[in-house]
């Protein structure tokens, strides 16, 4: 058993970045509220039926999630939100929206991302075409085990739309959101493998296949599951007489325009820091970078440390990540805040 | 379809419309055209609705077509426009009203550059000054007359006489919108509905009974462009976008075109009138046309004004189909008498005559 | 009918519902690596062909996929049957083989220069 640690340390938001960073703080000694607004832990994690590169069921994941804050020393409030956070010297003191106050001697922000909401692109009219979905809404289908359409029926052609809401100025968003593409990779290759006489096609912009096996994944989708990819943005879809999305893209690499009909649209809609983020990060002056998440003190060796003392940060509201980068970025995160409460001990006792 | 989701986008985009006092901007097309619409517009707002339209003679082209075409620099047409501010300002008017969709886009243009790089605003005053020793405010609003009938388009269905159903099996008539690019295209904040589902001719059709039609290539250009069609060669390119259009509305069966752009409405009507010379095809129902109609043209016949008198019959594809299953009568014999009574010689190859 | 100086002009727009794939199917079945084409356009780069006339095999590729197949036709028999696109593809796709399929699709399918 490690030696009982004082401290106490606020974690805002339990999902793969805040269950990981408690559960090893808490194996150091630490004390941790974890504060999640939503009604249980696990984040976006729990909405995921799959995960790339290896399809591995996302309950595993949740399971290890949820086992590492399975400690005494983690005290975690749910359907909470954060209402204050105020400095006083060294210490914190943060108020939750339940009236609670919590003494803090550190502040770990794993406050995650909110998904692009695809209305502000009108053109492609989701909420107005109902065929027209997100990665998020393909996911459900995949849990419910039928893919169908709003007419009932399995669709003979999908089309995947990369880049919904990311790397698009139009939005106010310039970065790419990392996941999407192997989302999209991942999520043609599933409605290949429960319709196999639906085609598929993704219209990509670049495919940014970053992480370990995901240019494999890419390749497998070609080779073994028959997905198309056309690179170009879609630029509009609408509804024809019989009630079928046509699209318009331009199909870069034939230098044409090319229209297609497809029975079912989904958005792969981006990642931006959370509203609730951004609501902390004004409320302690921390400051957001051009990409409107959390700016880190340094891009390469202090991307889990904040402009203010004792602030941490962990996970995806400092920029796009996939799980794996995310329990990294967690991890690195508590040797952070252990090694600032060593020093502040330090400084005490001399 | 949700109309749920129309309906969010068209509150996200409503735009600030005066009640009244508007200076007056006419269009080069619509006054050579189909005068009908701006006389009823003027007519409209001064008579039926009460409100203030001044229209200035001193009022020139704002030099558009030139613009668009190469011919006339930025700053020559700013100057021009200025000047008609100038013109305003003289008034004491605040909010322009502007016939064209063209002009509508070029004042917004000048507007916002004034706004982004303020040196221009004072350049163009400068020229102004220098070259007529006129003086300007900048406009509080800038107003497109479809914006104006719009914004009245309640108050025209309270005193509509044969609204957009079919009076023998009371179903509402099936219409095309067709908005002009540089309404919204340019700068969506400024079109009531935005750039992708613009409101302001679909308003009209649905408070006035009618059942718009969102069809495939809805959004696509009429293929009006500007130096496109100024060679003769050139207008194949031009008609072939308005027939991408009319191939796409086809199969919805549209009793009628509505169209808030000069150009639209002048191209979308007589390419009807070419295609069906060169390739023997029409798009209507019977082998009939579809008619390209103004909103005032619109708003006119649903109040019950004699369509003669409205300028109906100067398009190339004529609307008796159309009137007929509104109910509305007319005098065949009165369709080409001119207004001291002489009689007018009938245009040819007219198409639904 | 009437002489107005200018006509109606074909759509540019690849109109992938209306064309016919059966050139691609037939490619396909015979070369699966097909499939894994990219576009990266090392093929083009290194065509000997591509050097002299408007042959980009990357352009076929992508053509054939669409259905495209009246501007393949133009371009392919510019191809000298070198074989260094098939010796640089980061994708392993016997493109060479490519070639000679879709002649044959041609002659089989198209009954074309029998």
């Amino acid at each position: 058993m490690p030696e009982k640690q004082d401290e106490h340390i606020v974690i805002v938001g339990a999902g793969t970045a805040g269950c990981t960073a408690a559960g090893q703080l808490a194996r150091e000694g630490y004390r941790i509220s974890l504060i999640e607004k939503e009604s249980k832990p696990g984040g976006k994690v729990n909405n995921w039926y799959q995960l790339f590169p290896d399809r591995r069921k996302s309950e595993e994941v949740l399971k290890y999630l949820l086992g590492e804050i399975d400690n005494p020393l983690i005290n975690i409030s749910l359907n909470t939100d954060i209402d204050s956070i105020i400095k006083e010297k060294k210490k914190f003191l943060v108020t939750t929206t339940h009236g609670e106050l919590l003494p803090a001697d550190a502040i770990l922000l794993a406050t995650g991302f909110d998904l692009f909401n695809p209305e502000r692109k009108e053109e492609y009219g989701y909420g107005i075409y109902d065929d027209v979905i997100t990665s998020v809404e393909l996911e459900d289908k995949f849990h419910s085990g039928a893919i169908l359409t709003s007419k009932g029926v399995p669709p003979k052609r999908v089309g995947i739309v990369h880049c919904v809401g990311s790397r698009d100025e139009k939005v106010g968003n310039f970065h790419c959101s990392k996941v999407c593409c192997v989302t999209a990779v991942k999520q043609a290759i599933e409605i290949r493998e429960m319709l196999p006489g639906t085609e598929v096609f993704c219209f990509y912009m670049d495919m940014r296949m970053f992480g370990p096996y995901y240019e494999e994944l890419y390749r497998e989708a070609q080779e073994k599951w028959g997905v198309n990819f056309i690179r170009g943005k879609v630029s509009e879809a609408s509804e024809n007489i019989e009630g079928r999305l046509l699209i318009k893209v331009e199909d870069t690499l034939a230098g044409r325009p090319l229209k297609m009909q497809v029975d079912l649209l989904v958005l792969m809609i981006g990642i931006e820091n959370s509203l609730s983020g951004k609501r902390i990060a004004e409320d302690l002056d921390l400051k957001i970078g051009i990409n409107g998440f959390f700016s880190v003190l340094d891009n390469h060796y202090g991307n889990n440390l904040s402009n203010m003392e004792g602030v941490f940060f962990a996970g995806t509201c400092t920029a796009a990540m996939n799980i794996t980068d995310t329990i990294s970025h967690a991890r690195a995160a508590v040797v952070e805040i252990d090694s600032y409460l060593k020093s502040q001990k330090k400084e005490v006792e001399v | 379809m949700k109309q749920e989701g129309k309906k969010r986008i068209w509150k996200e985009f409503q735009k600030e419309i005066p009640d009244d006092h508007f200076f007056f901007v006419r269009s080069c097309i619509r006054q050579s055209f189909f005068p009908g619409s701006e006389q009823f517009l003027i007519k409209l707002l001064r008579e039926e609705l009460g409100k203030d339209i001044y229209e200035d003679p001193r009022h020139t082209t704002c030099t558009g077509i030139g613009y668009h075409s190469d011919v006339v620099p930025f700053e020559t047409i700013q100057t021009v426009v200025a000047r008609h501010f100038a013109l305003a300002t003289e008034r004491g008017y605040k909010d322009i009203l502007i016939s064209c969709v063209t002009s509508f886009g070029i004042y917004e243009e000048i507007v916002e550059t004034w706004k982004h790089f303020p040196e221009t605003l004072e350049k163009t005053r400068e020229y102004l000054y220098k070259a007529t020793k006129r003086e300007f405010e900048v406009p509080r609003t800038i107003l497109h007359t479809s914006d104006a009938v719009y914004k009245f388009k309640d108050e025209i269905a309270s005193r509509m006489k044969y609204p957009l159903i079919d009076h023998r099996t009371g179903e509402p008539l099936k219409a095309v919108e067709h908005i002009g690019c540089h309404y919204s295209k340019m700068f969506p904040k400024y079109g009531v509905g935005g750039a992708e589902f613009p409101h302001t001719l679909v308003g009209m059709i649905e408070s006035w009974g009618g059942e718009v039609i969102d069809y495939p290539e809805r959004r696509h250009c009429c293929g009006f462009g500007f130096r496109q069609y100024l060679i003769q060669a050139d207008r194949g390119y031009s008609m072939s976008n308005s027939k991408k259009k009319f191939e796409s509305m086809e199969p919805y069966k549209p009793e009628f075109v509505l169209a808030n752009c000069p150009g639209c409405t002048m191209f979308m009507d007589k390419w009807q009138y070419t295609i069906k010379e060169q390739e023997g095809k029409t798009y209507g129902v019977n082998g009939q046309g579809i008619p390209v109609l103004t909103y005032e043209e619109l708003a006119g016949l649903v109040m019950g004004y004699d369509p003669w008198d409205l300028g109906v019959q100067y398009h190339m594809v004529q609307s008796e189909p159309l009137m007929d299953k509104m109910g509305i009568p007319y005098d065949k014999d009165k369709k080409y008498i001119a207004k001291d009574g002489s009689k007018l010689e009938a245009p040819k190859n007219l198409i639904n005559a | 009918m009437k002489n107005f100086g200018f006509s109606s002009i074909k759509p540019r727009v690849i109109d992938y519902d209306k064309n016919n794939r059966t050139v691609l199917d037939y490619i396909m079945e015979h070369e699966p690596s097909f499939a894994l084409c990219i576009g990266c356009g090392g093929c083009a780069a290194t065509c000997s062909a591509a050097r002299f006339t408007d042959m980009s095999l990357r352009k076929i590729n992508i053509l054939l996929k669409r259905g495209e197949n009246d501007e393949v036709r133009r371009l392919i028999n510019k191809c000298m049957l070198c074989g260094k696109c098939t010796l640089v593809c980061p994708r392993g796709v016997n493109t060479r083989n490519v070639i000679f399929l879709t002649q044959q699709a041609f002659k089989k399918l198209d009954n074309y220069a029998v």
